[in-house]
């Protein structure tokens, strides 16, 4: 570990032994449980599976790199470099920036894997591989040829949450949906796939997650009828091995009527079909385009499926099963071992794609395999994950109020289902009826921007938006291709709140509870990053990356980089110095909602708040900020 | 779509289009692309026959413009930005209302448009086969130029004329009674 020697720049002196006793003895089992976990499927599996695998791991591991978007398979987002700490870090500086050449949104992360750095953008998805140990030099690059025709069917700016590295490969998941496997030391094209069909609205925006000898792959499109799935491909060869689709019959969704569960009990045949009128399935949404984690342990994936299509219920009467739903699939077959639908038959587009942050913690006084899932409806979930039990849901925005509360008697018939306002239904009030005052708006109380988690406070570190709507539900007609989406919204910050449209807290998944808020005038559109220094990093819609006391949430620094943050925060470490990197270049969900600045119904109807204008702090442009302390 | 509009000759296209050039944002678009000269079943039209929005003194808006609003957020605004406004990087539609001669506005939805290059990854898709945006164009034409005209204040239309049969009948036959 490269931070054993730092004791010389003035910083507490950390070994690797220190470094371990500070994360404390829980972190210290994991890792140790991670490990044999590891030697039990290297003897298991055939030596290229465990290779690969253990090779990724291995450099996940190592906390001077970032090898994975998601910084672990937990999702946690936590490292353990504490060279910059909250002593020292409003000393931070800008080590150096690199510009991406693209205007349009950012998000994701780069990847450090050795001397190199992996930067993506999105449209036209170029990667840059660049060298660390000469100043950032640019090794390759690649630009994918793309049909700029799929850009208008991206809905919402054309994003793309980075690439994914193993076994010397850059995975890059193209807006089109190609997936191209490129060799990470010169950038030339080993093999590539078609994981959709952008004329039927089927594309990507999402990062990839290489498990074992797989890749995992989701996609996007639920505004445009399509249909989610998650694909595992080889990773040697880009062949296909298993697709699940989110609705259908048990064939296509991967499901054992007897033995995949939905809180605890079997689902029954055709599930995904039964819970549909007529052919509306086949149109049916549930999109994959979230953070997904992994579980060695269990060897389970965990993702979310999104919103069913369209967004006017009234077409579409059932539950709409598995849209809306935490999936456990076994990396291997594919096959759901157990399900949760958090939202059934959504009126609101509360996708339930949010990353699983997968975490061991003592519950009621069991060590349990936990998943916490913070969803677009406003409620923080806690389950088991290896049952799929649910423990927890509470709401992470007190402004939450299309529902009450989730049942959580196991012996009610409405167990495990929130329980609707009739004043916010909008399927109870109707097509063409205006439902007013709904919290959270349809870009939820949090979107995609994942959450952090610090094994030594036991709190996750939550980006979240602050924002209500009005939602008019209309029939629509659907075209392949074309936007199916049969609802007008207007969005606008909580009455009687701060005014803002965004808070950072710190979250309790035990107790179900806000442990401290920081109010943001803008969503919070950026990944938090928490670390071993006792420091939780996140930027904002402005374009400051701020770090704030892990403990009790006091900003201790604050940076403007050159556009509005919506990328995620990273760290590594080179010879003696750690480093923080963020991706700055507005745009996303974030820049086509707040651009103009959302009306304010604190200043009466049709007026507009001049200050809740994106466009009066920021303009678009793609740069990478690098921090580090001064030497 | 079901329902024809009268051709008007090039020339006076040509024209229209260059005052719409000059016409900027608020109050200083040309008036005669505006303003209400007869009305048609509970549409309004220019004299020049272009469809136009009506807003009385109590803000009651005629159907095409309350209508346009729905539509817009359905269709528009996933990357045009609420009422009009634009995003980070697709261009505030009230001002293309007024901007853009009616025929030209058409023609990009339509037929949509592309600005790739170095700088610019801009592509408009054609909405020409997409019967929730055809069917409602005018509804959508009318609801910009009465935003980008500054007659028409952000958020929902608060007091809107009734649909008439004629709007309703048209609705249907364009969308095939869906």
């Amino acid at each position: 570990m490269a931070q054993a020697d730092t004791g010389e720049r003035g910083d507490r002196k950390v070994s690797p032994g220190g470094l371990m006793a500070l994360i404390g003895s829980t972190q210290e089992e994991d890792e140790m449980k991670r490990l044999l976990t590891l030697l039990a499927l290297t003897s298991i599996g055939g030596a290229q599976v465990a290779l690969a695998n253990s090779d990724l791991q291995k450099q996940i591991d190592d906390p001077n790199q970032w090898a994975i978007q998601t910084g672990d398979y937990a999702n946690l987002r936590y490292s353990k470099l504490d060279q910059i700490n909250k002593e020292n870090v409003g000393k931070l500086q800008v080590a150096w920036t690199f510009s991406t050449g693209v205007l349009r949104g950012h998000e994701g992360a780069p990847l450090v894997i050795g001397d190199i750095m992996y930067v993506h953008t999105p449209f036209p998805n170029t990667v840059y591989a660049l060298d660390l140990s000469k100043d950032g030099q640019i090794i390759w690059k690649y630009e994918p040829k793309q049909d700029p025709n799929v850009i208008p069917v991206m809905c919402c700016d054309t994003v793309n949450r980075g690439v994914a590295y193993a076994d010397n490969k850059i995975f890059l998941h193209q807006a089109d949906t190609t997936v191209v496997a490129l060799d990470a030391k010169t950038g030339k094209v080993i093999w590539n796939v078609k994981n959709g069909d952008p004329s039927k609205g089927e594309t990507n925006t999402a990062t990839v997650m290489p498990v074992k000898d797989k890749v995992i792959v989701g996609i996007s499109g639920g505004e445009f009828g399509v249909r989610g799935s998650v694909t595992a491909y080889s990773m040697a060869d880009g062949k296909l091995l298993w697709r699940g689709y989110s609705m259908g019959p048990d064939s296509d969704t991967l499901m054992d009527p007897e033995k995949t569960t939905h809180l605890g009990k079997p689902v029954g045949k055709d599930s995904g079909l039964t819970t549909w009128e007529g052919d509306q399935w086949k149109i049916g949404g549930g999109t994959t385009w979230g953070w997904y984690a992994y579980d060695p342990e269990q060897n389970l994936v965990y993702y979310g499926s999104g919103n069913p299509s369209t967004w006017n219920p009234t077409q579409r009467p059932g539950d709409n099963r598995w849209s809306m739903t935490i999936w456990a699939r076994d990396v291997d077959t594919g096959m759901a071992k157990w399900v949760y639908q958090m939202t059934p038959h959504d009126e609101w587009d509360y996708d339930g794609v949010n990353e699983m942050i997968l975490t061991d913690q003592k519950f009621d006084g069991k060590d349990r395999r936990l998943l916490t899932h913070f969803d677009r409806n406003g409620f923080g979930y806690t389950l088991d994950r290896v049952s799929g039990e649910l423990l927890v849901a509470e709401k992470y925005d007190p402004k939450v109020n299309w529902a009450t509360e989730v049942n959580m008697d196991p012996k009610s018939d409405q167990y495990g289902r929130p329980q609707v306002v009739a004043q916010y239904s909008t399927e109870q009030n109707g097509e063409d009826t205006n439902s007013t005052g709904i919290c959270p708006a349809a870009l939820g109380s949090k979107d995609q921007q994942p959450a952090a988690y610090s094994p030594k406070t036991e709190l996750f570190y939550v980006p979240t938006n602050h924002v209500c709507m009005d939602y008019e539900p209309f029939r629509v007609s659907y075209t392949a291709g074309q936007p199916y989406v049969g609802a007008t919204l207007s969005m606008y910050p909580p009455k009687d709140s701060h005014g803002g449209m965004g808070n950072f807290i710190a979250w309790d998944n035990k107790e179900g509870k806000i442990k401290w808020s920081l109010p943001e005038p803008f969503s919070v559109w950026s990944g938090a990053l928490a670390t071993a220094g006792d420091v939780v990093f996140y930027g904002t819609l402005e374009g400051y990356l701020k770090a704030v006391d892990a403990a009790t949430g006091k900003e201790l620094y604050r940076f403007k980089t050159p556009s509005g943050v919506i990328g995620n925060v990273m760290t590594y470490a080179r010879g003696d110095k750690q480093y923080v990197a963020v991706l700055s270049g507005v745009g996303g969900w974030a820049g086509i909602g707040l651009a103009a600045g959302l009306t304010n119904p604190n200043e009466g109807l049709g007026a507009v708040g001049g200050y809740s204008a994106l466009s009066n702090y920021t303009a678009l442009g793609g740069t990478l900020t690098v921090f580090a302390l001064p030497d | 779509m079901t329902r024809s509009r009268s051709a008007i000759p090039i020339t006076l296209a040509l024209s229209m289009l260059i005052a719409g050039v000059a016409g900027a944002e608020d109050a200083s678009a040309p008036q005669d692309n505006i303003a209400v000269a007869r009305e048609d079943n509970g549409r309004y039209y220019t004299a020049e026959d272009v469809p136009t929005f009506k807003i009385a003194g109590d803000g009651t808006v005629d159907w095409l413009t309350y209508s346009g609003f729905r539509r817009y957020h359905s269709e528009c605004h996933v990357c045009h930005g609420p009422e009009g406004e634009g995003s980070s990087y697709a261009p505030a539609l009230k001002n293309s209302a007024i901007n853009l001669d009616y025929y030209a506005f058409l023609d990009v939805v339509t037929n949509g448009r592309k600005k790739v290059n170095a700088a610019e990854n801009s592509v408009m898709p054609a909405f020409g086969e997409n019967a929730n945006v055809m069917c409602y164009l005018d509804d959508i034409y009318v609801y910009l130029k009465a935003r980008g005209s500054g007659s028409l204040p952000r958020g929902r239309p608060a007091k809107k004329e009734a649909k008439s049969d004629a709007i309703r009948d048209a609705e249907n036959s364009c969308l095939g009674n869906n």
